[in-house]
This record gives structure tokens, C-alpha cells and sequence, in this order.
């Protein structure tokens, strides 16, 4: 895991000194210029990198036991605001896109995701209650915690097998910024005055759905920033099952949640199978929405859809997507009611 | 008081056919099956005629003239679809009078409801969609949102033409074409629309009408080229149309059952509000997807505004629904009948307080009276069940935040009515009801401007409005 990060650090001028965890790597880089990290980073072809080091009691060459041992993060699940691990105790390996050890990932349950739903249920109403300009701030404000953070995801995107690690990450923040801006406007743009034939008051305004359960994409950072941002930047509360392949930035963007204002239970991220953990999703009775964008597998989606008619819950299903591309308002739109409200007119 | 006399409206402007085929590719066609339904007069159970019961073969061949006509209609620009919709509105003007008292011999609602209520709605709604057929790139789905293709529409019993008129009216209008199943109990006045679609000259194929039961309705939602399935009915068959197009693409609107609560606070101007409340549930009888039937009254006044509504309900008058003076017709088929008495009969047995007006009911046809339950639990099957009859579940509140907790308590969310003077309080209700309508100091008032959708299991799509074409496009 390390392998793509030292040179990283070097082009940096930063002396190693022993240092190999992803934490400890980060804080270093996030220290320096955001540039000359992300620059270290793509300059990195992982396969050309190969020092010859591979398999999991490998990654941490001797030398570095030698000058100290590192402190590895346990990656756990993010629901209500904390960060607990599996009820049912069970973790699932990640390997890096070489297949090299990096973590073991929780492997959410069904009672994750029923705790999930909960939390999410409970947030709801303070979330949805709270002004669009309240929203949009804090929104901004995950961008900036993101920013912050941008060397440690460039390094975990890298890792994960992501191409442009860096822009990736830009593309992420940029979005979580276009969407902030969202909040205070889409009542605008998808809501509406109602010229009726009649003495009435007549206005129809969007209104978040609910829970919405989301599957997200393999796309470990920009696609989940994509998925999530758009549910709840219009008040909805989500739960979201992380991609499966690569699950690790999916974790530490919930880092950034919970530092970054947003009320816990607005954001609960499971790690997990998608397989095992979407169709309960889908059958619970206290969902609102689905979201199967990251849902591959044609029999699961279909299944998913199913489980879904018994409440009827709102399904979106969108057709293969391209993250790099203006999202433009239908994932918004996709999870808001419209509300007419009318009153007579008269004196 | 003095007796109203009898003002019956004249049949004669009607003409019934005794035997109904199907029409398709802008052709009268037998169906392939052997199967008819009678459809009556629930007034009389007179029978008004018989109309196919359409089978798969059927609805196949339906579907082939809708996909057949698709090219046709979709290729034609925007203003002149415009103006086969602004001829179809203006025919339906024309033919009101005929419409109003074949809605009214059909579905046993009071001509006074299908004259002056029905029939300018759907007029209008056909005069509204027109306009935007060719507007369609401002609408706010892009320069150049395209249709999806075939229609399927399966429409209920309770207003049966304005039901069409909300399905074809915006499918028309975004260049789809349209298969519709009518309800089984009233499926005469689209029959008669279908002659209207031919007096204006629409291309055969664009609108194509199968009538028959559930198994026809089911039959058009699963056809494997149908692109968009529309549905006003019941939640429970909601579920299944869900059910039965997940993993096919198809777009699909719902627009489902209700338990709408009509929340009156104690400072309501009384009157007005029990207006409200005759209307939000005895309206159409209330076979009407967003009644008013759970009344939340403020405990203060609970006394005084029962005592007001009962003295209201009093003056109803049930009976001939072709009568211009009728308030109550009759319910709407036997089938309809033996549920409202099943879960009124519940009501007693699980404990809450019935009454209704002395009231006689005729001795032929399908009749309830209007009926009150007091003393109501939200536990209560009558206060958590679509009855979809005059029934009103009464209870009562304290605050205004109790009220928003009763109201909400349901899996449903169609409708919801405020009666308050305090602006205020209205705003702050109406912004805490989980409902895709909210009327306040009014209920049951619709326009085709005005989107109508719900919330939770009251299903999902709005008709009417800008947001009413989004159903119909590829967006």
C-alpha cells in the first residue's frame, strides 16, 4: 500500500522516516502543497512501481519495522453519526488494485442496516427541517473537510485502482460544491405557482421523500460524493451501501462527515456485500427510496425492485452513468415530492 | 321546510348502444373472446349494456396500433398535435351534456357533480395539455424532450372520464400513444370518447380503448411493448403493477388510496368548515382517492362542530343521481356496497359511535348513507383503511403539533385539509403534512394546472401542471 505513496512523498522533499500507514502518510501529505502530492501520485504507475515487495506480510519491508511499527486504522462502519463496528463481527479483506492486503473492511449485517435505517429515520426531521441555507453551508462545508484531506484520498484512490487519483479527488470537491449550491435553488427551478380557474392561492414546492437507500457505484469517491450528495442536499437522509471492491475511501469520507456539521444519521455508510444487504434494504417498511445505481447484477436490481413495490418506495435505476459529466437535476429531482398547497383568495 | 321537486335531468340526450366493441386502430372491433361484461345503472342495476372483456390477443393487437401510430403521431410537430387536443377539448364542450348523463347513468354520481364538476375539468384538461404540446422544449426537461412511446392506462370507476381526461390529455400532448383499459363498472362515457377521438379526426391508433377486468388491465401493463404504464386505482393493485414491470424499464406513475385527515382547529370559521367536510368526504360519495375521510377536530370544539355537521348532513339529499337536486348518488357497484358495510359493521364492532341522518334509500340499486364515527381510535381499522365510501372517521386533538402526528400517522399521503384562520399556523401545517395536496380553508378543489401525486404508498408521479409531462418524456 505504501508503494505508491513514496515517491510521493519524496517528490514532496519529505523524509520517509519510517513512516508506511495510510494515516501516518497523510497527515504528512496533507501538510504539504496539495499539488506537488497529486502530482507524486499520478507520476506513479502502480505495476512500474513494484519493488519486488508483494503479498500481505510483505508490504512493510523490514526497514520500516525496524524504525517503527505502524498504527493502521481499523475501517468501521458509519451509522448515526459513529463509527461502530458489525454487529455481526464479521470484516472482509481489501486488497489494492495489485492485490496487496490493505484492510479489513467491516461487513455490515442485516441488523447494520436495520440500525442504519433507524438513524437515518431519527435525522429526518431536524435534516429535512433545516433551512436550504443551512444545507447548502454545511454541504460546502464537506467540500472543504474534503479539500483538506485531498492527499490522504489521492493515496487511497490510487490504491483502490483509480486512474488521476488527484483529479478524481477535484472532480469529487467540485461536485460537492455544485450540488451546495443546489439547496436554496431547486425549489425554484422544480417548483411552481399554479394559475388555477379560481379565487385560490396555488403553489406547488418539492419536498424530500424520506430515507433513501442508496447502492453505491464502484466508483470509491466521485461516484459516492455523486450519489449522495444530490439526496441530501435536498433533505432526504440516506443510508448507503459503500462499493464492495473498494470500500476504504468510503470510510474516510465518512471522516469527513462527521467533522464537517452534518448532523449524524444524515449520511450512514455500510461496507459490506451489496448482494447480502440491498434486499433488505428494499423490503424495509421504513424506506422511502432506492437507489441502485451501483446494483451490476440484473437478477439483484430485479429483486430489489420487488422488494420495493410492497411499501412503494420510489426506485431510480439510472441507465450506466458518467461521473465526469454535468449530472444535471435528475438525481435531485428523483427523490423529492411535489407538494400543492392551496388556500381561497378573498377579503 | 318545503320539499324540493323532483328535477330529473332528461336520458334522451344519450344514446347507449345494447353491445360495445373495442376500438382499435381507430376502428370498432369485436374482441377475439367469448367473454362480456354488463355494465348497470348502480342506481336501478338496470343494465346499460354489454362491452367486450378484452384478452391478451386483444390487447396485443391494441398495443401493435398504438406502436404502429406511434411514428405518425410523434413525428407530427408540436402545434399540429396541439390542435387535434384543442378539437378534442372543444368536442367534449359541445357533448358535455351527453357525457355528464351517460357519467352519471354509468357511475351513479349525481349529475349535478358530473355536469358541473367532471365535465369542465375535462374539458380544461384537455385545453391545458394542448397548449404545451408544442411548448414541450420549455417545460424544463431540456430543448427537445422526447416521448416514450406506447401508453398503457388503467383508470378506476370514480370519475371516469376525468381520469381519461388526466391520462391521455399530457401523453398526447409529449407525442405518445395510448392503449386505455377503463374500469369494468364504467366504461361507457370512454366509449363514447372514443367516438369523440374519431368526430375530430384523430389518426387511427392514437388512442385505442380495451375494455374489460383486471385480467385486461394486467394483460396492457405487462405487454412487453408498452413503455409507460399509468395507474389510478386501489394501492393494492399498485403494489402488484409495481411488482410486475420491475427490471422491464418501463416508466411508471401511481396514483393510489388515501386516508386524508381534515384537521379543523378551534378557531376555524365554523360554517365554512363544515362546508369542507361534507365536501372532503361526501363528495362523489366519497369514491375519491383524496377524501377527507379521517376528521381531526380540536377537542374544544368537538361538541359544537359535530353537532353543526350532523345538523348539515340532515339537509343532504340521496337518491336519483340524474335528479339536478341530488347530493348523495349511489355507490358505485354491489361489490363496492358489501365493502363499505364491512368495514362500517367493523367500526361498531371495534368500539367507536355510529350515526347517520334519517334517510331512506331507494329500494332498488346501491346505496349507503353518509355516516359518522365518533369516539374513533387511530387503531381502528376504519381510521387506518380506504373505505372509499361516505364514511367519516371522527377524532379529536389538542395541539397543533398532535394534530401533525395524527395526520401523518398513515402509510398513505395523497391529501390532507387545514381549517384555521391563522395564517400562520396554516403555513406551518401545511409544511409538516406528508402529503403531495394540502388544502387549506378548502378542500377537494382541483385544476389542471395543479399538480396531484402523493407521497409514501399514495404512489409516485404527479398529474397535472409542468410536472405532469414529466411521465410522458424521456427524461
Amino acid at each position: 500500500m505504501t508503494k505508491a505513496e513514496k515517491p510521493g512523498r519524496a517528490r514532496a522533499g519529505k523524509q520517509s522516516g519510517g513512516q508506511t500507514t495510510r494515516r501516518a502518510d497523510a497527515s504528512v501529505d496533507a501538510a504539504a502543497p496539495a499539488a506537488s502530492g497529486e502530482t507524486a501520485v499520478e507520476s506513479v504507475d502502480p505495476v512500474e512501481s513494484a519493488d519486488g515487495g508483494s503479498g500481505v506480510g510483505e508490504t512493510a519491508p523490514a526497514r520500516e519495522r525496524a524504525a517503527r511499527l505502524a498504527v493502521r486504522k481499523t475501517y468501521k462502519l458509519y451509522i448515526g453519526g459513529a463509527f461502530p463496528r458489525s454487529e455481526s463481527g464479521r470484516s472482509y479483506a481489501v486488497a489494492s488494485s495489485r492485490g496487496d492486503f490493505l484492510a479489513n473492511a467491516s461487513r455490515a449485517s442485516r441488523k447494520d442496516a436495520r440500525d442504519a435505517v433507524t438513524a437515518a429515520r431519527k435525522a429526518f426531521g431536524g435534516w429535512s427541517g433545516a433551512t436550504a441555507y443551512n444545507r447548502g453551508q454545511i454541504l460546502y462545508r464537506v467540500a472543504e473537510m474534503l479539500e483538506g484531506r485531498r492527499a490522504q484520498f489521492t493515496a487511497e484512490l490510487a490504491e483502490a485502482g483509480t486512474k488521476r487519483a488527484g483529479e478524481v479527488v477535484d472532480a469529487a470537491v467540485d461536485r460537492l460544491v455544485w450540488y451546495a449550491g443546489w439547496s436554496d435553488k431547486i425549489a425554484a427551478v422544480a417548483g411552481s405557482t399554479n394559475p388555477v380557474a379560481g379565487p385560490y392561492f396555488n403553489v406547488s414546492s418539492p419536498e424530500p421523500t424520506g430515507v433513501v437507500a442508496v447502492v453505491a457505484p464502484d466508483e470509491p469517491l466521485l461516484g459516492l460524493v455523486s450519489v449522495i450528495a444530490p439526496v441530501i442536499v435536498t433533505g432526504n437522509t440516506c443510508v448507503v451501501i459503500a462499493s464492495e471492491r473498494a470500500p476504504l475511501p468510503s470510510i474516510t469520507l465518512a471522516e469527513v462527515l462527521a467533522t464537517s456539521d452534518l448532523p449524524g444519521g444524515v449520511v450512514n455508510i455500510l461496507t459490506g456485500s451489496a448482494a447480502e444487504i440491498a434486499p433488505w434494504l428494499a423490503a424495509h417498511m421504513d424506506v422511502n427510496a432506492l437507489d441502485l445505481t451501483g446494483v451490476t447484477d440484473e437478477g439483484l436490481a430485479v429483486a430489489c425492485e420487488e422488494a420495493a413495490a410492497e411499501n412503494l418506495k420510489r426506485v431510480f435505476r439510472p441507465a450506466a452513468t458518467d461521473w465526469s459529466a454535468d449530472p444535471g437535476t435528475r438525481r435531485l429531482t428523483a427523490f423529492l415530492e411535489t407538494k400543492t398547497v392551496w388556500h381561497p383568495t378573498g377579503v | 321546510m318545503f320539499e324540493y321537486a323532483p328535477a330529473p335531468e332528461s336520458r334522451d340526450v344519450v344514446d347507449i348502444r345494447p353491445s360495445y366493441g373495442l376500438f382499435i386502430g381507430g376502428e370498432w372491433v369485436d374482441s377475439q373472446g367469448e367473454n362480456r361484461n354488463k355494465t348497470v345503472n348502480p342506481a336501478s342495476e338496470e343494465v346499460l349494456a354489454e362491452v367486450a372483456w378484452a384478452t391478451e390477443a386483444d390487447v396485443d393487437r391494441a398495443v401493435q396500433a398504438a406502436r404502429k401510430a406511434f411514428g405518425v403521431w410523434s413525428a407530427l410537430p408540436g402545434s399540429e398535435r396541439a390542435k387535434y387536443l384543442f378539437r378534442i377539448a372543444r368536442i367534449i364542450q359541445e357533448r358535455s351534456r351527453e357525457l355528464a348523463v351517460l357519467e352519471s347513468l354509468d357511475n351513479g354520481k349525481p349529475i349535478r357533480e358530473s355536469r358541473d364538476v367532471d365535465l369542465p375539468l375535462v374539458a380544461a384538461h384537455f385545453f391545458y395539455y394542448a397548449g404545451w404540446a408544442d411548448k414541450l422544449g420549455y417545460a424544463g426537461y431540456g430543448p427537445g424532450p422526447r416521448p416514450l412511446g406506447v401508453a398503457g392506462q388503467v383508470i378506476p370507476w370514480n370519475f371516469p372520464l376525468l381520469m381519461l381526461a388526466w391520462k391521455i390529455a399530457p401523453a398526447l400532448a409529449c407525442g405518445n400513444t395510448v392503449v386505455l383499459k377503463p374500469a369494468e363498472t364504467t366504461p361507457l362515457t370512454a366509449l363514447l370518447f372514443a367516438e369523440i377521438c374519431a368526430q375530430a379526426d384523430l389518426p387511427p391508433g392514437v388512442v385505442n380503448i380495451v375494455t374489460g377486468a383486471g385480467e385486461t388491465g394486467a394483460a396492457l401493463v405487462n405487454h412487453p411493448d408498452v413503455d409507460k404504464v399509468a395507474f389510478t386505482g386501489s394501492t393494492e393493485v399498485g403494489r402488484q403493477i409495481a411488482r410486475s414491470v420491475a427490471g422491464t424499464g418501463k416508466k411508471v406513475t401511481l396514483e393510489l388510496g388515501g386516508k386524508a385527515a381534515n384537521i379543523v382547529f378551534e378557531d376555524a370559521a365554523l360554517d365554512q368548515a363544515v362546508e369542507g367536510i361534507v365536501n372532503g368526504i361526501f363528495f362523489n360519495q366519497g369514491h375519491v382517492c383524496c377524501a377527507g375521510s379521517r376528521l381531526l377536530v380540536q377537542e374544544s370544539i368537538e361538541t359544537e362542530l359535530l353537532d353543526a355537521l350532523k345538523r348539515r348532513l340532515g339537509t343532504l339529499r340521496l337518491g336519483d343521481p340524474l335528479d339536478k337536486n341530488t347530493d348523495i348518488g349511489a355507490i358505485n357497484s354491489a361489490a363496492q356496497l358489501a365493502k363499505i358495510r364491512e368495514l362500517s359493521d367493523l367500526g361498531e364492532a371495534e368500539g367507536a359511535e355510529r350515526w347517520s341522518p334519517a334517510c331512506s334509500l331507494p329500494d332498488k340499486g346501491f346505496w349507503f348513507p353518509p355516516t359518522i364515527f365518533t369516539g374513533v381510535a387511530q387503531s381502528h381499522r376504519i381510521a387506518r383503511e380506504e373505505v372509499f365510501g361516505p364514511v367519516l372517521s371522527v377524532l379529536t386533538f389538542r395541539t397543533p403539533a398532535e394534530a401533525v402526528e395524527k395526520a401523518n400517522n398513515t402509510p398513505f399521503g395523497l391529501s390532507a385539509g387545514v381549517w384555521t384562520e391563522k395564517g400562520s399556523r396554516i403555513l406551518w401545517m401545511a409544511d409538516k403534512l406528508r402529503a403531495g395536496v394540502v388544502w387549506a380553508n378548502t378542500f377537494n378543489r382541483f385544476d389542471p394546472t395543479s399538480p396531484f401525486g402523493g407521497y409514501k404508498e399514495s404512489g409516485y408521479g404527479r398529474e397535472g401542471g409542468r410536472h405532469g409531462l414529466e411521465a410522458y418524456l424521456d427524461v
